[in-house]
């Protein structure tokens, strides 16, 4: 039970974490993820490294999305560019994966502006659209460049770190979990600083924004800079991950993953993104499971696998939004407010 | 210059417009209606022409029966969808309806692959197969009966929208709802017909395009094709929608026939881009202005 919080200045109030109990759980979660690899095996390890790069690629997309109401159905084409550009750096210069994250990072933030300039003229519906056609672009690109290896794609070396290679989840584990962590509390703060501010404020209603003061067009791109700048570092991440990219890796299918994500997961909060990443990324597992399980009676059972794994998807979209459009972050809230009153109130 | 090449080619570029503008038709009058973009229009087509192949080939009905049957399908889904997954969306975000539109492709494809498998299929012929000359230039015989067809409906359907009861209550519903229920439109029928009527219209085009290509469950790619030719027309326009359907045709045809076929998608959709960012609304659109 928790009887109201006191807070007795403004930093109190912005702070992001503010009550105990929070602390403690957040503590918990750190302890979790840096045991995490200790304890599981690396068939967990491989789904902790890929639910951590969905969730870095979905709060990007949140930031735009969620927060700056601009809808992207580019996001994969974005991620494709940051490990297109992490695989060329290191196949040909060798540097180190850190600054190959961040030039990954700083492309995609560059092709994001340019996908975004239409977005003063076009809203909404046409501006998804719009970045549609972005990624069709920039799939032709990537199929016809010589220096990105063509259909075939690039397979590129493991990552070193101080004569570590990098090739198993173990050690990619330590990559990955803690860029997605810094670039998830960047996400956390952006939203108390002005910029962050400006975003919603746009998200709001974009009009009223401009009239106190936002210029639409520079916060907007901005936001287009940051959230591909996020799925550029995801893609960097996903190429040391899988460590072969090719033009057929980032499908626009990946795109509706992962607006699909925040939408499950509960658009414009930071929890959101992450839960709802999580969740998609493990609703195929665990239909997977559920394939084994069935097997011994059904023997076509995996077969049908990637047809039921469509129509999951597809019925989660649906569901999702007619029954719970607050996503599981709402889900999340309704569970602590239940815990907040609990002897008092059931 | 080989003109006659260059005619078949425009005859073949006509003949796939034709289809996208009546698939574009089916869109725009879900949008004009409802105010709904129906990005599963795609995999409504890939479901007609996926029933048309069961009656045809597993259930061994003759092409006059199983075509109705493809088309009375696309009506039953289009009613029942209208039913479950947009009426509970009315009066939410346009984002949210088109997401749910998206779902229900994925579902829809998934069903399709469940039922009748992966691999790609072909539709039993029945159309004739006598090859078509009009002055010099070949035209594959489907695609010239698949065009006819196509303008058949259209012309139909534009006539049905001014002169019936329906059509001109479509009309005033997509002029202005508020104003449709005051003088006793039932609006929410007019929603129902629109999705009903629509998805009969998609699944019949899906049983042509099935007939010309054969069917695959990746066939919803026609919808993203489908979306260009829209939005270059214009959202709200029958007319758009079928100029767009033809031009972007014919785009098609020459960029597939000159530049190879992996530069179509880029051609249309850098058609797309030009379009956006001249006339957002597209040719002969409505261009609507936004009030506080």
């Amino acid at each position: 039970m928790r009887i109201g919080t006191l807070k007795t200045d403004y930093a109190a109030d912005e702070a992001l974490f503010d009550t105990g109990l929070q602390k403690c759980l957040l503590a918990l979660a750190l302890a979790g993820a840096v045991l995490l690899p200790f304890l599981a095996s690396p068939y967990w390890l491989f789904l902790a490294c890929l639910c951590a790069i969905n969730v870095a690629s979905a709060t990007g997309l949140n930031i735009l999305t969620g927060y700056t109401g601009l809808v992207s159905l580019g996001q994969a084409a974005f991620m494709s560019v940051g490990a297109y550009t992490v695989a060329v750096l290191e196949i040909h210069l060798g540097t180190p994966f850190l600054l190959n994250l961040l030039a990954g990072g700083l492309t995609t933030a560059l092709v994001g502006i340019a996908v975004g300039i239409p977005s003063l003229r076009v809203k909404g519906l046409y501006l998804a659209i719009a970045t549609i056609a972005a990624s069709v672009v920039l799939h032709f690109i990537f199929s016809h460049w010589a220096l990105t290896g063509g259909v075939q794609g690039l397979s590129m070396p493991p990552a070193r770190f101080f004569g570590v290679t990098m090739d198993q989840p173990f050690q990619l584990y330590w990559m990955i979990m803690p860029v997605t962590m810094l670039m998830v509390l960047g996400a956390a703060n952006l939203f108390r600083t002005r910029v962050g501010r400006a975003f919603i404020a746009i998200r709001d209603r974009d009009i009223s924004a401009e009239v106190l003061g936002i210029p639409l067009l520079r916060y907007k791109l901005m936001s287009f800079a940051v959230s591909s700048c996020y799925a550029g570092l995801a893609g960097g991440l996903w190429a040391y991950f899988f460590r072969v990219v090719t033009p057929e890796s980032f499908p626009l299918v990946n795109s509706i993953f992962y607006l699909a994500a925040i939408i499950v997961g509960g658009m414009g909060t930071i929890l959101g993104g992450i839960l709802g990443a999580i969740f998609m990324t493990m609703v195929p597992e665990v239909l997977k499971f559920g394939a084994g399980l069935v097997t011994p009676f059904y023997p076509d059972a995996l077969a049908l696998l990637a047809p039921v794994r469509t129509i999951v998807f597809g019925a989660l979209i649906v569901g999702f939004l007619i029954f719970e459009p607050q996503g599981l972050a709402e889900i999340w809230r309704r569970i602590r407010r239940f815990f907040h009153l609990w002897p008092f109130k059931t | 210059m080989d003109w006659l090449f260059l005619a078949e080619v425009l005859l073949a570029g006509l003949g796939a417009g034709s289809l996208y503008a009546l698939a574009g038709v089916a869109f725009v009058l879900i949008y004009k209606a409802t105010r709904v973009i129906n990005l599963a229009i795609g995999e409504i087509l890939m479901l007609g022409g996926y029933v048309f192949f069961g009656a045809a080939a597993a259930w061994h009905l003759p092409a006059w029966i199983a075509l109705p049957v493809a088309i009375v399908a696309g009506a039953l889904v289009g009613a029942v969808v209208e039913r479950l997954l947009i009426r509970p969306m009315l009066g939410e975000s346009p984002i949210s309806v088109f997401m749910v539109t998206i779902g229900l492709g994925s579902i829809l494809a998934g069903a399709v692959q469940v039922i009748w498998g992966a691999d790609p299929l072909r539709l039993p012929e029945f159309m004739p197969n006598t090859p078509i000359f009009i002055g010099d230039a070949y035209l594959a015989p489907k695609v010239a009966y698949g065009f006819v067809a196509a303008m058949l409906i259209i012309v139909a359907f534009a006539l049905a929208l001014r002169f019936t009861r329906s059509g001109v209550a479509l009309q005033a519903t997509a002029a202005d709802q508020g104003a449709a229920y005051s003088v006793g439109i039932n609006v929410s029928r007019v929603f129902s017909l629109s999705w009903i009527v629509a998805c009969a219209i998609a699944a019949g085009a899906g049983v042509l395009v099935g007939a010309i290509g054969g069917i695959s469950p990746t066939m919803g790619i026609f919808g993203l094709s489908v979306l260009v030719v829209v939005i270059v027309g214009g959202l709200d326009s029958m007319l758009g929608a079928l100029v767009g359907g033809l031009l972007i045709g014919i785009v098609e045809a020459f960029s597939g026939t000159f530049l190879g076929g992996e530069y179509k998608f880029l051609i249309t959709f850098s058609v797309l881009i030009v379009v956006l960012m001249l006339r957002p609304y597209g040719l002969f659109g409505r261009h609507e202005i936004e009030r506080l």
